[in-house]
């Protein structure tokens, strides 16, 4: 059933101070003006996807007092929402989040082998996350994408006609790629310390 | 049988873009349809056409349209579905990434039909780089004129917002949708009253499928008369089809209605037979919630008739011996399949989705899900099979929406066609137990 619950003690108000960056609040602000005058609600599932994104990869208690706030609302308003909806994550996840569909277009051209591998490979069970904090193992429902079976999305990416040579290469990619991030912010402050 | 309207131009480079759109006829509906037309013949047009909701629920869409009262005094709203849930269905995504245009064009007609000045487009939130194209398709149409204040030099206004939805497949139904753009839960609301009536925000509003919406255009240009020319009979125009599973040629088909299933499957125009030189064994012909039929009735009607790609042969025979069109997801299984397990999955799928508002559905598809898991595991009774017909049976027709018997109809299916197959997991638990399903099949004959 739809509908998860938010875990207290990880969730618990921690009254940090959130706030959107300059650039990101116009943003926002223009969102919530698409939608007639005194139905600001509306933006709520934009604006909690910019939310989610902004504040480190999932929405906590604070998060969602905030943009309740923003849109002039209830936060339990926005607690209903951001419970029901399966894109938002109210527990931390890594950076790179997957998501295997397991639905059955998918399930009868291999999918589930394909999870399999990618909890092996990964080392972690399917709603773990890598010690690292580098990948989260996620399962989701049909993605609209079952005539490329298998199918996967990491963050905002389609990978479809999944095999585990490709699978390799995938998780090679993502994990050089961030590592060469992380050189790169080593040699931001060897530049300028 | 193969005449085209939305794919048409799919191949030309740059189709994507304003401008070579354009340069192909595109946006000329909206130049007639503003200019020499009043809203009111636009909708008698689409009503001449027999054009049906491609969404799955088939309702003609000049009808719907007529349901709305234009004396009430209230915004109206048109609201595209391109929320596209339903496993087995993935051609709005194709139309939307491919003609962005196309959709946006048919958008402008009907809200000119209707009289409404905002048109929402509902897209599932999935479906990110979708939302990016759509947005850049809306820009250029606000840049070219074609949306905004004063359209072509008319009094007309019309603002487009591309909406993202969160991942919830109840929000392809059409209240629970409009909830969902309310920025509420996404849980249906009870009917009537219906959304011509008490829609967005109140207001009289309709919601159309992506497909429906794209094929407007066409009609607008070439009138409904000539709409109906294409297809079989009332199964008029052509329909995406969507085709996966084990076939050698998965993707996105347009069909002139009428095609036979047989051509469908088989010809290398289309899915290009079974992967694998293997046997077809099954098909859900519409979307995972229609009833799934085995390879002789989908293949032929009871009376021993071809059955064919349109709405009226496919539902031939009621559910006893036929299925639906539904939203045009055709997925085919193998002679490998093992129906419980698929089915138990698809069950798992709509207890998972299910808004949990009536206790039938809540509850039932759980406990269907439990039940066929048991099964699908070795660990069934005898009195299982019956006992998930008797489920079934309880939540058809008992629930605010129609998820309630998208559940409930999957499972009545594959029992009344698949019996010995379930009876099979209930009598040898110790093949079920050591066998992989994949070749389960072989031992149930
Ligand atoms: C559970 C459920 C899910 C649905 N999902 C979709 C969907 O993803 N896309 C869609 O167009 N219609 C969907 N529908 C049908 C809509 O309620 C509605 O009938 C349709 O959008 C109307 O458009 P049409 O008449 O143009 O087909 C769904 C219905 C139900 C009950
Ligand atoms: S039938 Fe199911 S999904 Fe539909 S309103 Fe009832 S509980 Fe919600
Ligand atoms: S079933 Fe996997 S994308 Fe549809």
């Amino acid at each position: 059933m739809l509908g998860k619950r938010i875990n207290h003690s990880l969730h618990q108000k921690q009254n940090i101070v959130v706030c959107f960056s300059g650039p990101t609040l116009e943003k926002v602000l223009k969102i919530i003006s698409r939608y007639p005058e005194g139905k600001q609600k509306s933006a709520i599932i934009p604006v909690l996807h910019i939310a989610q994104e902004e504040f480190g990869g999932y929405l906590n208690v604070d998060t969602m007092d905030y943009v309740a706030g923003l849109l002039g609302i209830e936060p339990i308003e926005v607690y209903e929402v951001a419970t029901f909806y399966s894109q938002y994550y109210l527990d931390p996840v890594g950076k790179y989040v997957i998501e295997t569909c397991r639905t059955g277009p998918c399930a009868i051209c291999g999918g589930e082998a394909i999870q399999s591998y990618l909890e092996k490979k990964l080392g972690i069970k399917t709603g773990e996350s890598t010690p690292d904090g580098l990948f989260t193992l996620k399962t989701v429902e049909c993605l609209g994408a079952c005539g490329y079976a298998p199918v996967m999305q990491i963050n905002t990416e389609f990978y479809e006609f999944l095999t585990p040579q490709k699978i390799d290469k995938i998780i090679n990619t993502l994990t050089k790629k961030s590592e060469e991030e992380k050189a790169e912010n080593s040699k931001w402050t060897e530049k300028f310390f | 049988m193969d005449r085209k309207i939305l794919l048409e131009n799919i191949d030309i480079p740059g189709i994507q873009s304003f401008e070579t759109f354009r340069s192909c006829g595109g946006y000329l509906a909206v130049e007639k349809a503003l200019k020499t037309m009043a809203p009111d013949e636009i909708t008698e047009e689409v009503k001449k056409s027999g054009l049906k909701g491609r969404g799955g629920a088939g309702f003609p869409a000049g009808m719907k349209w007529s349901f709305i009262d234009k004396k009430v005094d209230k915004p109206r709203y048109l609201i595209c579905n391109a929320d596209e849930s339903e496993p087995g269905t993935f051609k709005d995504r194709y139309l939307m990434e491919k003609i962005p245009h196309l959709l946006i064009e048919g958008m402008i007609c009907a809200c000119y039909a209707l009289g409404a000045n905002t048109g929402y487009i509902y897209v599932r939130g999935e479906y990110k780089y979708i939302i990016g194209i759509l947005n850049k398709a809306v820009r250029e149409a606000y840049e070219a004129g074609f949306l905004g204040e004063n359209i072509l030099g008319t009094k007309f206004k019309l603002d487009i917002v591309v909406h993202s939805g969160a991942g919830a497949y109840i929000c392809g139904e059409e209240t629970a949708l409009i909830e969902s753009l309310e920025g509420k839960r996404g849980n249906p609301r009870i009917k009537p009253p219906f959304p011509a009536l008490v829609g967005l925000y109140g207001s009289p509003t309709v919601v159309n499928n992506v497909e429906t919406l794209a094929n407007i255009g066409y009609i607008v240009n070439n009138g409904g008369e000539k709409y109906t020319q294409i297809g079989l009979g009332r199964s008029t125009g052509t329909k995406l089809i969507s085709a996966c599973g084990n076939i050698n040629k998965p993707g996105v088909y347009e069909i002139e209605l009428g095609v036979s299933v047989r051509d469908f499957i088989y010809s290398d125009q289309y899915c290009g037979g079974i992967k694998n030189n293997k046997e077809l064994k099954a098909v859900i012909a519409g979307g995972s919630s229609v009833p799934i039929l085995p390879k002789d009735l989908i293949l032929k009607t009871a009376s021993g008739e071809d059955r064919l790609m349109t709405y009226e042969s496919l539902s031939d025979g009621g559910f006893v011996s036929g299925t639906m069109l539904g939203s045009g997801g055709f997925i085919v299984y193998d002679e490998d399949a093992c129906i419980v397990r698929n089915t138990w999955n698809l069950t798992r799928f709509y207890h998972h989705e299910s808004c949990g508002q009536c206790s039938p559905c809540r509850e039932g598809t759980g406990w269907m899900e439990n039940v066929l898991h048991r099964l699908e595991n070795g660990e069934g009774r005898s009195k299982d099979i019956d006992l998930l017909v008797s489920i079934a049976a309880k939540i058809e027709g008992k629930t605010i929406c129609p998820l309630g018997d998208a559940s409930a109809w999957p499972v009545a299916s594959a029992i009344r066609h698949f019996r010995h197959e379930f009876e099979f997991h209930v009598q040898h638990p110790e093949i079920v137990k050591n066998v992989n399903h994949g070749s389960l099949a072989k031992y149930v004959g």
